[in-house]
């Protein structure tokens, strides 16, 4: 048990940078680039956190908030969610809704941070930003409830724990539209490259690079990791829909899991590389569209 | 056998809102001769094999899946239409329409009276779904040409309703349902082509005005 809690904190701590990595890795080698190492993400985060900050004298203290709250709250969804076959850290009846509105907040205070500067740049990036995570909500809700109607449970410990190769054999049908919702909500929310391009810093078309353009050092440090968190924790829910297998050996299931979160890294890689950026208007359209599919394989649990 | 019969029609009503929600005409025809496929398929895994069995799924694939996609490729081509432009209803609110008239089939069907081994599976529900999602094809979009792929997904709801009871159904009939629909199509293609050029646009809303103007 200690054992578990450790190998938790540990992973959660120190995984997430790798992610963008592979991620990095896999779009270069579809380019024939050689790409930045593994783990480049490190280098970057410790460059960052030497450095001195700068901030501008009309922001106020939520524009300093914004990038504690926000990696704060996602550290705290993060010990929600069970990792691999291994239960969650904290885990009580209804901690779902905790979960999803956890990233809520952090939403609001990376939004109110964007605000704070005054920019009109930033606002139009915070303007998008609640609007597509407005059509990304329903989808994500629909998944949890799904998936708590079919475990018959309010915790996401048990509700991510459920699935397994017989529920896959039952339920096929809505478990693959689950995992199809849930892969397109993942890739919206970590602002991939389908809905925006991580690479783009100065293009009127982007949604999540635009609102953290003012912070600079350990600030800017802190939102990097913050959304390589992100993407850890939707990660690792995506993960145990999608591979449900157990062994009950505890360390086979650790490297089990560590294996197939890298392998999602080079499926999302995968999925930049062939694919181009959508047009902003394409993009609300796309989201309904995995509402739709949530919805349906909520409809098919249910009946 | 039944069981995975049931996850095709999940695949059938995930093509209709392919269809709902795309703009392309090269793609929603596609995405038709695919679930005409599937439809002919599905007989297969229901009823024990036989001869009557093996020409219904046959004909079936070769009518829905090659000649009426071909028919439709063709009027395509002839008059020249990439994207249905502007509909009556946009792509979104007749996918969300789509979406609410599916969960209402699948209230409807439990309301129904059925026979008890056809309560449990999704036959019911993904032929009233796929009838709405037709219907609603035909009555938002203004191309001649999208209204047809509606009326091919009307029919394909109600052959899926008649899989229930293709063993009491007569080849006969399914055959003369299949040829009705074929003569349809090809009826239509000529339309098309006469709306094309005599308007120079397949928009039917034009057909309206009765004076020129």
């Amino acid at each position: 048990m200690m054992m578990s809690i450790l190998f938790h904190v540990l992973l959660l701590l120190l995984m997430p940078p790798l992610l963008l990595g592979v991620i990095n890795k896999t779009k270069a080698a579809f380019a024939g680039r050689l790409g930045a190492p593994y783990f480049q993400p490190y280098y970057d985060l410790v460059k960052l956190f030497r450095k001195g900050s700068v901030f501008s004298s009309t922001t106020t203290w939520v524009f300093r908030a914004g990038p504690v709250v926000t990696l704060a709250a996602t550290l705290v969804a993060a010990l929600l969610v069970p990792l691999g076959n291994h239960p969650a850290i904290i885990s009580f009846n209804g901690d779902m809704i905790l979960f999803a509105y956890l990233f809520g907040l952090a939403r609001f205070f990376t939004t109110s941070a964007a605000l704070d500067t005054g920019s009109p740049f930033e606002g139009m990036g915070a303007a998008r930003e609640v609007t597509f995570a407005c059509l990304v909500e329903p989808t994500l809700f629909f998944i949890l409830i799904t998936l708590a109607r079919m475990s018959k449970s309010l915790s996401l410990t048990p509700m991510l724990l459920y699935p397994s190769p017989t529920v896959w054999g039952e339920a096929g049908a809505a478990m693959l539209l689950l995992v199809g919702a849930l892969f397109i909500a993942l890739l919206a929310e970590n602002c991939r490259i389908p809905f925006d391009d991580p690479n783009t810093h100065l293009e009127l078309t982007m949604i999540h690079e635009v609102m953290v353009l003012d912070h600079s050092g350990p600030a800017f440090g802190l939102i990097l990791y913050g959304a390589a968190l992100k993407l850890f924790v939707l990660g690792a829910v995506f993960v145990n829909l999608a591979l449900p297998f157990k062994t009950g050996n505890l360390l086979i299931d650790w490297a089990l899991f560590v294996v197939a979160m890298l392998f999602l890294a080079v499926l999302i890689g995968v999925v930049e590389s062939v694919m181009a950026r959508l047009r902003m208007v394409r993009i609300p359209q796309l989201l309904v569209a995995a509402t739709i599919l949530s919805a349906f394989a909520m409809l098919l649990i249910v009946r | 056998m039944v069981s995975f019969a049931d996850q095709l029609l999940v695949l059938v009503m995930l093509i209709n809102f392919i269809m709902l929600g795309s703009s392309r005409m090269a793609f929603v025809i596609r995405a038709v001769a695919a679930q005409g496929v599937i439809l002919g398929i599905i007989p297969g895994l229901l009823h024990p094999f036989s001869g009557h069995l093996l020409a219904i799924t046959a004909s079936i694939i070769l009518a829905k899946g090659l000649v009426i996609p071909y028919l439709l490729n063709d009027a395509v081509r002839k008059a020249q239409i990439r994207r249905e432009v502007e509909p009556f209803i946009g792509y979104v609110p007749t996918l969300l329409l789509g979406a609410v008239f599916t969960a209402l089939a699948f209230v409807f069907a439990q309301k129904l009276p059925l026979a008890p081994e056809h309560r449990d599976l999704l036959f019911v529900p993904a032929s009233i779904a796929t009838l709405m999602a037709g219907f609603l094809i035909l009555t938002t979009r203004k191309k001649a040409i999208s209204q047809v792929i509606g009326y091919l997904v009307l029919e394909n709801g109600i052959f899926i309703f008649g899989l229930l009871l293709a063993e009491a159904m007569p080849f006969m009939v399914e055959a003369g349902a299949l040829l009705d629909l074929l003569v349809g199509i090809f009826v239509m293609g000529i339309v098309i082509n006469h709306i094309n050029r005599e308007f120079s646009t397949v928009d039917t809303s034009r057909l309206q005005t009765l004076r020129e103007e």
